[in-house]
């Protein structure tokens, strides 16, 4: 299909060739790696200052993902971006006369958009773990420890998912910033509100990111959520493929 | 060629284009006029698939835009200058719509070159003046070399040194045998650079004639005669074989035959003048009285025989005809109308 190529080469173009992609993705991975450092390095010193619990049931692979929260914002934003800068330069008039089947202008656009925060995310995952692990050291886990690889490719596709889905909100609310200011309290404090408050604790397991970090998790004792690490991530897969298809179909049925 | 059939667009309860139906053929310049809101950028994104009609529909060389394979090389079109991502430099602008459509980067340097931008080819669109954006996007038009060329109000913001060039850009592109269809909202501006005029107002369709048609028919001169005894005058008037109308302030006008005439005419009978004077009706009075119906059209509902007051208030001096458009002589039929009721 030399048309999907031609698509796919213009979309890599506009990706390209506006700053605020290098921005967004190099913020989300200093904040995430940063602070997961700060984390490990914080916990390392007081490790043993814990109860024998926590010490127990400590997971330092998650650990070093403490700035995954804060990191993920930053692929929201620029997952927002990169759909809603369309709409709200008014670009998208003309994208759409360019290629005018609207599902080859989407998914060319999401295939390249995801494809580049998939590479961003898995080696800030793997910087992540890696630097998290040198300043636990003796407290660190290795990349052989059972569950710890899974975890840590968890972890990069959990930031690359969480953009699908910021970009599928954008393909259906347009505005940038309706879009952030959906996305971004939703999931800096809607969701671990919900998640911590014992009336809403069953539905928050069902929210995408709650489900979804569940694969960065090695050590689950603590764990209440009734489906394993895989489960969490297809629930979560299930929510970003629901936005897609809405923004899709929105997208086909409106006037550009 | 773009053929438009039917073709209506609801907004919500708002009629916008209310069932146009007309061509747009190659080889000359078709201007599209209409008042601001009369529809023009409306039935311009249908053209391009970009809104959905609510009924009819457009085909380009006979084939719906959707079907066509690397459609910026049948259809280059100028909507909005200002859609572009300001972050993004003009040159990779244009090669990422190059690249959609399989056009080879060098063509890239060339329309840049074509539309004089090659020296900030690399600079970012935001910095850009109102002029050079509408540049980047007649760049974007001609890239894909396309056979039909659409331009939404092309010389907004143009110094007059742009509005020149494309003039005659526009005309170049027809005498190259393509089809370039130009909205605009000024008269005047269509008279320098169409061949070809299709007229709508409130989403009708108004006029659809070739522009020496609209000028034969609109600029009418003839001479104001006032008197105290106008009934005596036009007896006289009769009597030399030249008919006589009357205007919408009670002056008498006469067609093709000078001023100067008439007042010896005059002055043989001794009839006492008041006024004696040359008018022209404009081109630009002719297109607003035109539209100017339709807008009375619409604000009540229906037709009202004998509406003319609204209608000649709307262009004073410009003739005494100037009822309303009747229904259903959208097309042709408006131009046979028109002379029946000029003649």
């Amino acid at each position: 299909m030399p048309v999907v190529a031609q698509v796919l080469r213009s979309e890599w173009t506009k990706i390209r060739s506006v700053r605020s992609t290098v921005w967004t993705l190099g913020i989300a991975v200093v904040v995430t790696v940063a602070l997961g450092a700060l984390v490990s390095a914080l916990v390392e010193r007081d490790y043993h200052g814990l109860s024998p619990h926590d010490q127990l049931t400590f997971d330092p692979t998650f650990t070093s993902f403490a700035g995954t929260g804060l990191g993920q914002l930053a692929m929201i934003v620029f997952g927002v971006l990169v759909v809603s800068n369309e709409y709200s330069t008014g670009m998208i008039r003309t994208s759409l006369a360019a290629v005018p089947q609207r599902g080859l202008f989407l998914f060319g656009k999401l295939t390249v958009a995801t494809l580049l925060a998939l590479v961003v995310s898995m080696a800030t995952s793997f910087i992540t773990f890696f630097v998290g692990q040198a300043l636990l050291g003796a407290h660190g886990a290795h990349l052989g420890d059972p569950g710890v690889l899974r975890a840590v490719v968890g972890g990069g596709l959990y930031m690359t998912l969480i953009t699908v889905f910021a970009m599928g909100v954008a393909a259906m609310l347009r505005s940038p910033l309706l879009s952030l200011g959906v996305l971004m309290p939703f999931f800096f404090l809607v969701s671990n509100i919900l998640v911590n408050v014992p009336a809403t604790r069953k539905a928050g397991d069902y929210l995408p990111d709650q489900a979804g970090q569940k694969i960065m998790q090695v050590v689950t004792v603590d764990n209440t959520a009734p489906y394993g690490p895989w489960g969490g991530f297809a629930i979560m897969a299930l929510w970003v493929v629901a936005a897609v298809a809405a923004g899709y179909l929105l997208l086909r049925r409106r006037d550009a | 060629m773009i053929e438009l059939e039917g073709l209506t667009k609801y907004y919500g309860e708002k009629l916008a284009v209310d069932n146009l139906t007309f061509t747009v053929r190659p080889g000359v310049v078709t201007g599209f006029l209409g008042p601001n809101g009369s529809g023009k950028s409306t039935t311009m994104r249908m053209v391009l698939d970009l809104d959905n009609p609510s009924a009819g529909s457009v085909r380009i060389d006979g084939r719906h835009y959707r079907e066509l394979v690397d459609p910026l090389r049948s259809v280059g079109a100028l909507l909005d200058a200002s859609a572009v991502h300001g972050g993004r430099s003009a040159y990779n602008h244009l090669l990422c719509l190059a690249q959609s459509n399989g056009i080879p980067r060098a063509r890239v340097a060339e329309v840049l070159d074509m539309v004089g931008l090659s020296s900030v080819a690399r600079k970012r669109s935001k910095g850009f003046s109102l002029g050079m954006g509408q540049r980047l996007g007649i760049a974007a038009a001609l890239l894909g070399d396309p056979r039909i060329l659409m331009f939404d109000e092309p010389v907004n913001g143009l110094d007059p040194e742009g509005i020149h060039w494309i003039r005659n850009l526009m005309r170049d592109l027809a005498a190259q045998g393509r089809t370039v269809f130009v909205s605009s909202h000024l008269m005047a501006e269509m008279a320098l650079t169409a061949e070809h005029l299709v007229v709508i107002g409130q989403g009708r369709l108004l006029a659809d004639t070739s522009m020496a048609e609209f000028i034969a028919r609109n600029s009418r001169s003839f001479v104001r005669l006032r008197s105290p005894e106008p009934e005596r005058l036009r007896d006289v008037l009769h009597a030399a074989g030249h008919p006589a109308a009357v205007g919408p302030d009670g002056g008498i006008e006469v067609e093709g035959v000078q001023a100067a005439r008439l007042g010896e005419l005059a002055a043989e009978h001794r009839i006492t003048l008041h006024e004696l004077s040359p008018q022209r009706a404009s081109l630009e009075e002719a297109f607003m009285r035109l539209t100017a119906e339709a807008v009375e059209y619409h604000a009540h509902g229906q037709r009202r025989p004998g509406a003319a007051a609204g209608a000649a208030q709307a262009a004073p001096g410009a003739g005494s005809e100037g009822g309303p458009v009747p229904e259903g002589t959208a097309g042709g039929g408006w131009g046979q109308d028109w002379r029946k009721k000029g003649g």
